[in-house]
């Protein structure tokens, strides 16, 4: 993946097939340690933990053997996407895995608002008003749904602590 | 006569006022659903599962396949006014429905996708009436080699009939048995592939997977045009509808024809995108203005319509009578019934008759229910669309989140959510079918109970599978759907050297 940072070039889908096609038999070669580990003979109480799953690792390995190779042997010199494309792409997914990371510590509400609140403002250009409009009625409308009338109980940080909620 | 008395009781049951209100909702949750992107069926259902917990099974079912219907029919809102197919299965509808829209006739095309696919769910639900206690009498008879028989010609007809390559099917599908094998083994208690760490003991939950690989890969996947998202008018009035409907019956056959293609698919876990598909080509084959398909023909808009809605309500019979679900959405259902304590598969028709015929009325008067909702509210619908997607993809990001974490009240369940999604992202540019991955994740450990069972009663001998007439005929069927594309490949092969 050496193409220049433009936005008309990069990476190739040859490129990204191989490398999914490696990472499914990593993944397979990982299943295969595990069964082994737990045991892929017969037992007292017939086949053993890792009897099924050894054959199921097997499988991908060799599943994924096949396509590494139908994706070396593909003359398609298709783009995966642009690098603008995966751009936008990953504009969502850093600030989603902040969101989903900081979870834990400060609660799913304030993390929803902060969350909402830059995905608009930001990425969407909105003015503050309906920015901070939606970033605070989305969540006040989760918990009255999920926790006031389905009694369904959603992470929360300090904040709802100091609230009282 | 049995089945009727009991159909009626269902009736009384669906009737309900409250059942009948959780009806109307979820038949519109769905169509919202079924209209923006990021959201469909199967991840929509698995995100508002967690709701259902404290209700009574019958009304959770009542609501979340209502979810389902009216994805179902929402899908060709987006197709045939904006050329987005807001669901898979509604591709093959974009090809005539918009061209059909732009001549100035969105209401035609609406109203005949609409009535089309309720058509379509009707033929199927009555189907199931029939059909699926007949199965399921029968299904109680079966021993764990015919039972891992079934599971085996459910996977085989995935890798035989799906469009992806076979290679990748398989991959993916492995990936889902593997994922279902991570945690305690069920049947001697002891802990695999969890390389030590906590988090995995449990194992991984599929309605995780649905929501990481659906949402939040789909909403990547529409990321990558940017957030610039074009929105249109509706308009749907009476006058319009009423003479669609004059103009239905004389397409009987086409409907006829997509009914049976979309039941046969749906029962076989084919699904409903390749229904669509194949109904859409064969009524262009067949039609007699076939040349005009693509320019705005309304059967065009009938046949894929009805065979998508035939094979997405047809799914659900083999996931009532033998517990194997004939689609994501399905397998999510499936699921359901495992959190409110019912055991999917043929003794539920003998212990929880409410509960399975409450369900099977509940489809036909759902399907009507859809019906009258969108063909009432096109319009409102169709405004959902015109609100920008910088405001809609973060609170589906959200309200994936809160399904993913109210699981299992864990958060490191909305991490893995992510893990998913970005998996998912990746498998569907590269021509994976995602699902597959889904069902083995749901299907996974009891398709391995039944393996091991069976070799346990055999001593180890693979000849168990084959050891009488019923259970190797669907050890057979399964290997034909195995190798279908090969032999279907010789077969013309053949002709041509005959030729």
């Amino acid at each position: 993946m050496t193409a220049p940072r433009s936005d008309t070039a990069g990476p190739s889908h040859k490129a990204v097939e191989t490398g999914v096609a490696l990472l499914i038999a990593a993944f397979g070669i990982i299943v295969i340690i595990g069964s082994l580990k737990a045991g892929i003979n017969w037992g007292a109480e017939g086949p053993r933990a890792g009897f099924f799953p050894f054959y199921i690792g097997m499988s991908i390995v060799a599943a994924s053997a096949i396509n590494l190779w139908s994706a070396l042997h593909d003359h398609d010199d298709r783009l995966f996407a642009e690098w603008g494309q995966l751009r936008q792409v990953m504009s969502v997914v850093v600030p989603t895995a902040i969101y989903v990371g900081s979870m834990p510590f400060v609660g799913l509400y304030v993390a929803s608002i902060i969350f909402i609140g830059w995905f608009m403002r930001w990425l969407g250009g909105y003015r503050w008003l309906p920015t901070v409009a939606v970033a605070l009625g989305m969540p006040i409308a989760t918990y009255l749904v999920f926790e006031r009338w389905f009694l369904v109980p959603l992470p929360k940080g300090p904040v709802e602590e100091w609230l009282g909620l | 006569m049995e089945e009727l008395a009991n159909l009626f009781h269902g009736f009384a049951v669906a009737l309900q006022p409250y059942n009948v209100m959780l009806m109307v909702v979820g038949i519109m949750l769905g169509v919202i659903i079924g209209v923006l992107p990021g959201l469909g069926g199967a991840n929509g259902v698995a995100i508002l599962l967690p709701l259902t917990f404290s209700m009574p099974p019958t009304s959770a079912i009542i609501m979340l396949s209502c979810i389902y219907w009216g994805a179902l029919f929402g899908g060709a809102i987006t197709s045939i006014l904006f050329n987005i197919p807001g669901e898979p299965w509604s591709v093959a509808t974009t090809f005539d429905g918009y061209p059909m829209a732009q001549q100035g006739k969105p209401g035609e095309a609406l109203t005949a996708a609409f009535t089309s696919s309720f058509v379509g769910a009707l033929f199927a639900v009555a189907m199931i009436t029939l059909v699926a206690p007949l199965v399921a009498s029968f299904a109680l008879r079966f021993g764990p080699a015919e039972k891992f028989a079934v599971y085996f010609l459910a996977f085989c007809s995935f890798v035989g009939l799906s469009k992806e390559p076979p290679f990748k099917t398989i991959a993916a599908m492995m990936i889902g048995f593997a994922l279902a094998a991570v945690g305690l083994d069920s049947i001697t208690g002891q802990l695999r592939l969890t390389f030590g760490i906590t988090e995995l003991l449990n194992g991984f939950d599929f309605l995780i997977a649905v929501i990481g690989l659906f949402g939040i890969g789909e909403i990547l996947l529409t990321m990558e045009d940017g957030l610039s998202f074009r929105g249109g008018n509706a308009k749907i009035n009476l006058r319009v509808v009423l003479q669609t409907w004059k103009e239905l019956p004389t397409y009987w056959m086409t409907s006829l024809r997509s009914c049976l293609i979309g039941c046969w698919m749906g029962v076989t876990p084919a699904g409903a995108t390749p229904a669509s598909f194949m109904s859409y080509g064969i009524a262009k084959r067949l039609a007699r203005n076939g040349k005009n398909f693509g320019k705005g023909e309304i059967e065009g808009v009938i046949a894929p319509e009805t065979a998508a809605h035939a094979a997405g309500t047809s799914a659900l019979l083999p996931m009532l009578s033998l517990g194997v679900p004939g689609s994501p959405t399905a397998a999510v259902l499936l699921g359901g019934l495992l959190i409110w304590g019912l055991q999917p598969g043929p003794m539920l028709f003998v212990e929880q008759k409410e509960f399975v015929w409450g369900l099977i009325a509940s489809m036909y008067l759902g399907n009507l229910a859809g019906l009258l909702v969108v063909l009432t509210c096109v319009p409102i619908f169709a405004a959902i669309l015109r609100v920008p997607f910088s405001i809609i993809a973060p609170l589906i990001l959200v309200l994936c989140a809160i399904g993913a974490y109210s699981v299992h009240n864990s958060t490191f369940d909305v991490m893995l959510m992510l893990v998913f999604g970005v998996l998912g992202y990746l498998l569907k540019k590269c021509n994976y079918p995602l699902a597959p991955l889904v069902l083995a994740i749901v299907l996974g450990d009891k398709a391995e109970e039944a393996f091991r069972q069976s070799l346990l009663g055999s001593q180890g001998s693979l000849g168990v599978f084959f050891s009488n007439g019923l259970v190797s005929t669907i050890m057979v069927l399964g290997l034909v759907a195995l190798f279908w594309s090969a032999i279907q490949e010789g077969y013309s092969r053949l002709r041509t050297a005959v030729a």
